[in-house]
């Protein structure tokens, strides 16, 4: 489904990014673990057409997206949830999804989205007319997640979900994005920095070091892997 | 209280200290006396002590004083008052110019002319977030376009119109381009330097706008031919400048709720976020500083149609402070704010007038005192409010299911 080859990425004379290849294949959930400062959200932001490859290319569903503006990227059916949540926070909870729906034009498919948002997290529902400034972390993750719902993704690009969250709202956002995954036939992308929780909702994870994928495997060998338990599972 | 006091006692008392020199000693160097005025000092220092303490006190209970003025009345919120009142300012607008002198028509024109420049910079400023300190160029533009189409070309008022909106929206696009990667601080000093140079242009430039002479002679606007007096003429572009005022504050607010409206108000808020919603960033600014600017344009090409000259001294930065206070002041994003703005900004020194030297002094007193005690506008934009608190607003929710 999205393909990335020798991606790199420079802010200014700081290489962010030194050829990265990846691949996420339809219906996957697949995380990308790695430290403080790896590159991660760069990557993330490659992807979404934010930050310009200098090298590389990227590709969604076959055709090559790099040199494409954000608001293109976002209509092919790629949305992400952006680190620290971002929510409009001036904006009611309402606003703030239909905002998620701004690029497409199917009202009626608009309202069922909303409706189906509503049925993944109720307290939305019972929030809608707040602000969103005024929700609390959790929440606003909740709300930062539906908002790229509501854009009806195919891929959908999550960047640390857990990011000051408490341990039980955290499984809960987990689970839910499984039920996405499952229910929606959505594609993931969650990258983390809590390598072991997400470690165990993904099929297949990559580790990111200063800007090189330097380990690939399924989920499973990567969370027995002696390596990447001593660095990123703290065991 | 008694520290209240002592502080007040001792501003006054290094005030009559600091004024000592000018309020108390007075050299008459013919005479060669020196007359001590001993009275001022005491009248001064009673006033600043008043002051002091009084001021003390309400910027202590600013958070009470500013509710006493809330956003939304409860009595504005009933739809057939709110009808009401509506037919009653929609009368006392259109009688106005029947019941006052010229002098009094013509101040409201001025002022209704800046509502609506009010309400155009609004959109850059208060619904996309972009601080335009140079928005007095697309003022100008508006108003040469008239006048030197008129002076080459014969061109009418209604045919000037549309073209000074046009030209001053492509000036806005102009704009717009270098500036699409700034924000803030930097944003603020390259329209303020658009905004010099439009004016520099126009005083300089003499083989294309006659430099610091102007252009005179520039017809007032037609009405099928007619001839009218000057009494009737600014009657008529008191009546022109209404019915511009209430098609901006439609199409403003028709504007604020549309797609490209919220798209904006997205970008004001959060610039990344914005644009991983698919909206296009570059579009979307744009189309603020054009749509904005238009608005300054069609007020120029009326300018000039209103005074019949114009010259680069009208354009000045102090213009852009002005409409930017309008913004400010009035409440940013609100539409009555910003027309209630207008009229207290333009009409307030006028009728000041009585004040003669204090004019100014005062116009700069009440509006630190708005500043202060509602920051956030004469009529906040209930967006901008503090926010509710959570429960509550949740509480009340579940109380409509």
């Amino acid at each position: 489904m999205l393909k990335m080859r020798g991606v790199e990425v420079s802010y200014g004379k700081i290489c962010a990014l030194h050829g990265v290849d990846l691949e996420i294949r339809s219906g996957e959930i697949v995380t990308l673990i790695g430290a403080n400062g790896a590159g991660k959200s760069t990557l993330l932001m490659a992807i979404s057409g934010l930050a310009r490859p200098i090298q590389g290319c990227i590709e969604f569903l076959g055709e090559e997206i790099q040199a494409l503006p954000p608001n293109r990227i976002v209509e092919r059916g790629i949305s992400q949830v952006p680190e620290g949540r971002r929510i409009f926070p001036q904006l009611t909870v309402r606003e703030n999804l239909e905002l998620g729906a701004f690029c497409r034009h199917d009202p009626q498919g608009v309202r069922d989205d909303l409706a189906y948002v509503f049925s993944l997290f109720p307290i939305l529902a019972s929030r809608s007319q707040q602000l969103g400034g005024t929700l609390s972390g959790g929440e606003q993750q909740m709300l930062a997640i539906s908002r790229a719902l509501m854009a009806r993704p195919s891929l959908l690009l999550l960047d640390e979900p857990s990011l000051g969250l408490a341990p039980i709202v955290i499984r809960q956002i987990f689970s839910i994005i499984q039920k996405i995954n499952q229910e929606h036939k959505t594609t993931v992308f969650l990258v983390e920095q809590n390598a072991n929780l997400a470690l165990k909702v993904a099929s297949r994870g990559y580790v990111l070091e200063n800007g090189r994928v330097t380990m690939t495997d399924s989920a499973d060998n990567l969370l027995r892997h002696e390596g990447v338990r001593q660095a990123y599972l703290g065991v | 209280m008694w520290a209240e006091l002592k502080k007040g006692a001792a501003v006054a008392v290094w005030f009559m200290f600091l004024t000592l020199p000018i309020m108390v000693v007075k050299v008459n160097p013919i005479e060669q006396t020196v007359v001590w005025r001993w009275a001022n000092l005491v009248w001064l220092g009673a006033a600043v002590f008043v002051l002091t303490v009084v001021g003390r006190y309400c910027s202590r209970h600013r958070t009470e004083l500013s509710a006493f003025w809330p956003d939304a009345h409860p009595l504005l919120a009933h739809p057939q008052l709110k009808r009401f009142l509506l037919i009653v300012l929609a009368l006392l607008a259109t009688l106005f110019p029947l019941f006052f002198s010229s002098y009094q028509i013509n101040i409201m024109t001025t002022a209704l002319m800046y509502a609506v420049l009010g309400l155009g910079l609004n959109i850059v400023v208060g619904l996309a977030g972009l601080l335009d300190l140079g928005y007095v160029a697309f003022y100008a533009v508006g108003a040469y376009s008239y006048a030197l189409l008129n002076y080459h070309f014969g061109l009418g008022f209604w045919a000037a119109l549309p073209i000074g909106g046009l030209l001053a929206a492509i000036f806005g696009v102009l704009l717009g381009f270098p500036v699409l990667r700034l924000r803030g601080d930097y944003l603020a000093i390259v329209t303020l330097g658009f905004g010099e140079i439009i004016r520099l242009i126009l005083e300089n430039w003499n083989d294309f706008s006659f430099g610091p002479s102007g252009i005179a002679g520039i017809p007032r606007p037609g009405l099928f031919g007619l001839t009218l007096s000057v009494d009737d003429a600014i009657m008529y572009i008191y009546y022109l400048v209404l019915l511009l005022g209430l098609i901006t504050i439609f199409v403003v607010n028709r504007l604020r709720d549309s797609r490209i409206g919220r798209a904006w108000i997205a970008l004001r808020e959060d610039e990344i976020a914005c644009q991983a919603m698919g909206i296009d960033k570059t579009k979307t600014k744009l189309t603020a500083f054009a749509l904005g600017a238009s608005w300054a344009g069609m007020v120029g090409v009326l300018f000039a149609a209103k005074t019949t000259f114009v010259n680069p001294a009208s354009f000045t930065f102090l213009e852009s402070a002005i409409i930017l206070s309008i913004v400010v002041l009035g409440g940013m994003g609100s539409t009555v704010g910003v027309v209630i703005g207008a009229l207290v900004f333009i009409l307030l020194p006028e009728y000041l007038r009585a004040f003669a030297d204090y004019r100014m002094l005062l116009f700069g007193a009440i509006m630190v005192g708005v500043m202060v005690f509602r920051p956030q506008g004469i009529i906040g934009n209930p967006r901008r409010r503090s926010y509710p608190l959570p429960m509550a607003a949740a509480d009340q929710e579940v109380g409509h299911e």
